[in-house]
């Protein structure tokens, strides 16, 4: 004969997995890490010194005041991307800005790809926050540069393309940028 | 009449709570799965500049994190003006100690990956937008002397306002 069971009071289980809920809640945190990569040079022993030629330079250099300047002429924040992407793409072949080679590029074909490289200088002082929205503005322009190249060879923006054509607009749009021993203004005194 | 009978006794039925506790604990699996642990205390107040050309990190175990901000209570271990500490791991360190302290940090971490998963290691920064740039180039220093190349500038997200 089957033996009825006794219902058994289940509502103490909501309780403590609520309380496992509120925990995981408290000890966790949702914020996704997320930033700007960058990649360091590589360690080197002496000294080497790379010669490049002026035209291919765009000195970028903030202050201890925080003040930037593109070329030795002061610039708002909100002009850097433009000057670095003329200065980059160098619509125009203009002889002061960065040099072009064209070179063949798979899945692109010749391609003149520019020599510019951005050094940016900061000093010692200089607020994080400015040092970051100038690399920011600096990943912007080059961002732009290889979403119009993306568009124009492969009819979608850069990333929503395959791997293998990311990397071939990575390498018709380099990213170079250099960072000089920075300054000490409070030594300088 | 029995239709009319008013005297028995009548029970609220039941509720049947077992089902409850299944959601909930959907709930936590749910959560479990989209956050992540706090894997420090964090001692240092850290607000991260903005920035628009954010990427995530992909990989939180091959991420290890320095924080440097204003402390959250006083210590010690403050660095001139006497308004930023660098925390690693749980603790925050002491100026004079801050180089070799890091090299070591950077040493560890590295060890406690295998070898394929540390030459992988991401660094973040996460670095309060006031601090100035000097403590930050020391670590930077640090980390390119020890082979440490990848690295990451920790911000949030700003949306972009159109010009």
């Amino acid at each position: 004969m089957a033996r009825k069971t006794p219902g058994i009071n289940t509502g103490a289980s909501a309780d403590i997995s609520f309380l496992l809920l509120t925990f995981f809640l408290l000890t966790s945190n949702i914020s996704t890490e997320q930033g700007i990569p960058r990649r360091l040079p590589p360690p080197t022993d002496d000294k080497v010194i790379v010669e490049f030629n002026q035209r291919n330079v765009l000195r970028v250099q903030v202050n201890f005041l925080d003040e930037i300047f593109v070329q030795d002429v002061q610039t708002p924040i909100n002009q850097v991307k433009d000057r670095a992407k003329e200065f980059l793409s160098n619509p125009t072949n203009s002889s002061n800005l960065a040099k072009k080679v064209v070179r063949e590029i798979e899945h692109i074909g010749d391609f003149p790809v520019s020599e510019g490289v951005v050094s940016l200088f900061n000093d010692q002082s200089t607020t994080y926050k400015t040092y970051v929205e100038v690399q920011n503005e600096l990943q912007r322009a080059v961002n732009e540069l290889r979403d119009e190249v993306a568009s124009q060879y492969f009819g979608k923006k850069y990333d929503l393309l395959d791997t293998a054509f990311q990397r071939a607009v990575q390498k018709a749009v380099p990213m170079n940028i250099s960072e000089a021993p920075p300054a000490d203004y409070n030594t300088q005194q | 009449m029995a239709r009319f009978r008013k005297d028995g006794k009548k029970e609220v039925p039941e509720l049947n709570m077992s089902s409850m506790s299944d959601i909930i604990f959907m709930f936590l699996f749910f959560f479990m799965v989209i956050t992540n642990m706090r894997e420090s205390n964090i001692k240092v107040k850290i607000t991260p500049p903005g920035a628009t050309e954010v990427q995530k990190l992909e990989k939180k175990s091959l991420v290890a994190t320095i924080y440097i901000g204003t402390p959250l209570h006083a210590n010690e271990n403050t660095l001139p003006p006497g308004k930023v500490s660098v925390q690693l791991n749980d603790q925050t360190i002491k100026q004079e100690d801050l180089a070799d302290d890091v090299r070591t940090w950077i040493g560890q971490e590295k060890e406690s990956r295998n070898e394929e998963d540390g030459n992988k290691l991401t660094f973040s920064l996460k670095v309060d937008q006031d601090v100035q740039m000097r403590y930050v180039n020391i670590i930077k220093n640090e980390l390119r002397t020890n082979n440490a190349l990848k690295i990451n500038y920790a911000t949030s997200k700003k949306i972009e306002h159109k010009k």
